[in-house]
């Protein structure tokens, strides 16, 4: 693949604690093009988190360690490049939809002070400023982005007055917010109710492709992957398995692993799932 | 009528309805987490129970299990109304639960032997015996025996269930009542938990009550379903006729939006209508229809 918008070349990681050393993420590759929608898939111990830490430098060091790889952004190794630098684009032109809409957002402070926050800070790192009143004028433009019916009200709301389903709009607004050419979401939707899931990947959708986003989509769940991904790689072990268009993930699995993670998945038609090869509960 | 066929467990419109407080402590309504809910589970099948959060499932199984005391109506098991006797030692002989998160249901300081050992205990089975129980148990539901003297930090997420599960056959039930038993594990290890309690409830001849929000793995375990919205059911029927041909809108909403990983699957979703170009919440789709049929009444008249 020619010139991704990331790409993560040869990635180890490895996580050193009571004195053992254990390898998290041994030779990760994988790309990103702009405006692709890309999906990372594995179950809970693969390494999809990992890999999106190493990538959003949330890593913990130590335990962590990055052993060799190379992140590329935009073709920057973001790995090498100063602190500084780095903090210039994570957050604000590479930027995260977290999971967990109950405890992403601080409850104490209103969504129009979480998020002005946000800005402001994303604007110091890139050596702009703004007023009190732009920020809010921004933050403001954002929440009706997230298609919020009264953007006003929702920004002067604390975190407990909003549903969940509003919560985790609000978290992809804050992800907006510096307008991002990468978004990359970890399990959005999983905290919450199958039909508020459905709205939250709808919209998620809907704006990647309006606004020509590139999204990394990091989930356990294939049905999510059908839904929100062009080409998939499939994590096992700390090691890329499989990857490939996600049509022909689904049509035709090369990997006993990957094959044997889509048998396991109940099906809507009532097909019975076929149990894993592999042993050991 | 044969015993077969006859119903293990009865419910007779159930109510349960929790007070609710003002910040200054007097109490300031009710709300009605459980309304009118009838159903009844074969002896053998599997009933699903599906709902969202707030939909009143979990009450229900709470109220069966006797941790909740009904506001009204009848639970019935095998004919006879156990509605007084809920929560009490003869009760619990006949109906268990396995519950959600098998991390926070064993307890830590206990070793899986003596955690399997409470309800043996509680029912005085033979102190000379339980040992001998304790592994039949373990082997029954796949683990070795050894696992007995080890703690539950020590085993993955499905091993803790499959002993949740242990715990909860130690005792010889007719009814178990499963509350989402399998949501927090890994999609492998929950399609090998849900094989292992199809081929137990074979054995045993045991009856399922099972909760659950994630719809493709009722339509594979259960055999006749309700759907549960606001502490109502509002369709009810046998499984595969209620996935293929839903009819309440809350059910079609539901099973419309299920992320599903093939083309035969997404033909039985239902199409729902988007309203401002958003997939509707149930409030919104049940409101437009509610409105669609006020304005057609008019015409009719």
């Amino acid at each position: 693949m020619s010139e991704a918008l990331l790409s993560v070349r040869d990635l180890s990681v490895e996580f050193t604690t009571y004195g053992r050393t254990l390898p998290v993420l041994r030779g990760v590759n994988l790309d990103v093009p702009a405006r692709s929608h890309v999906a990372l898939v594995g179950e809970s111990g693969s390494g999809k988190t990992v890999t999106m830490k190493s990538i959003m430098g949330l890593l913990h060091m130590p335990p962590a360690s990055i052993s060799s790889g190379t992140i590329l952004y935009d073709g920057r190794d973001l790995l090498t490049m100063s602190r500084r630098e780095r903090l210039k684009l994570t957050g604000t032109d590479m930027s995260m939809v977290f999971q967990d809409p109950m405890s992403s957002l601080n409850p104490v402070f209103t969504i129009a002070d979480q998020m002005s926050t946000i800005l402001k800070y994303a604007d110091r790192r890139l050596g702009r400023s703004r007023s009190g009143r732009e920020r809010m004028q921004r933050v403001l433009e954002v929440l009706a982005q997230v298609r919020m019916r009264e953007p006003e009200r929702v920004a002067r709301s604390y975190p407990i007055m909003l549903s969940g389903g509003m919560r985790q709009r609000v978290l992809i607004a804050m992800a907006l917010l510096s307008e991002p050419r990468l978004l990359i979401a970890d399990e959005p939707g999983t905290a919450l109710d199958v039909t508020t899931q459905a709205q939250i990947l709808k919209l998620l959708k809907d704006l990647v492709e309006e606004r020509g986003l590139a999204l990394l989509m990091i989930t356990h769940n294939l049905g999510v992957v059908r839904e929100t991904s062009d080409y998939v790689y499939v994590m096992h072990k700390g090691v890329v398995v499989e990857e490939a268009k996600t049509a022909d993930l689904f049509a035709s699995p090369k990997v006993d692993y990957t094959r044997s993670l889509i048998d396991a998945v109940p099906r809507l038609t009532g097909a019975r799932p076929t149990l894993p090869v592999e042993a050991a509960p | 009528m044969n015993a077969r066929q006859s119903p293990l467990l009865e419910i007779v419109d159930l109510v349960k309805t929790f007070p609710v407080y003002n910040a200054f402590g007097s109490r300031a309504g009710e709300v009605t987490a459980v309304d009118h809910v009838s159903f009844s589970i074969r002896r053998g099948g599997v009933y699903g129970l599906a709902g969202e959060s707030g939909s009143g499932k979990s009450t229900i199984a709470r109220l069966i299990m006797g941790l909740l005391t009904p506001t009204g109506g009848d639970v019935l098991l095998s004919g006879n109304n156990i509605t007084g006797t809920l929560g009490t030692r003869a009760h619990s002989r006949q109906v268990q639960m396995v519950f959600q998160n098998p991390g926070s249901s064993l307890n830590p300081r206990r070793t899986i032997g003596q955690s399997i050992a409470v309800p043996l205990e509680a029912h005085s089975h033979p102190r000379a015996d339980r040992r001998r129980r304790i592994s039949e148990l373990l082997e029954m539901v796949q683990l070795p025996a050894n696992f007995a003297e080890r703690y539950p930090h020590e085993l993955s997420g499905g091993q803790k269930q499959r002993v949740a599960i242990a715990r909860a056959l130690a005792v010889a039930p007719q009814l178990v009542v499963l509350d989402e038993p399998t949501s927090a594990l890994d999609v492998s290890v929950q399609a090998k938990v849900i094989d292992l309690l199809t081929s137990l409830g074979r054995q045993l001849d045991l009856t399922y009550l099972f909760i659950s929000h994630d719809l493709s793995l009722m339509r594979n375990f259960a055999d006749e379903v309700g759907v549960l919205y606001r502490g109502r059911i509002v369709e009810s029927g046998p499984t595969a006729k209620v996935f293929e041909h839903p009819e309440h809108d809350y059910t079609r909403l539901l099973i419309a939006s299920v992320p599903v990983i093939s083309a035969e699957e997404e033909a039985l979703r239902p199409k729902i209508p988007l309203i401002d170009g958003e997939i509707p919440t149930a409030e919104k789709l049940l409101a437009l229809r509610e409105s669609q049929r006020t304005t057609e009444v008019p015409k009719r008249t």
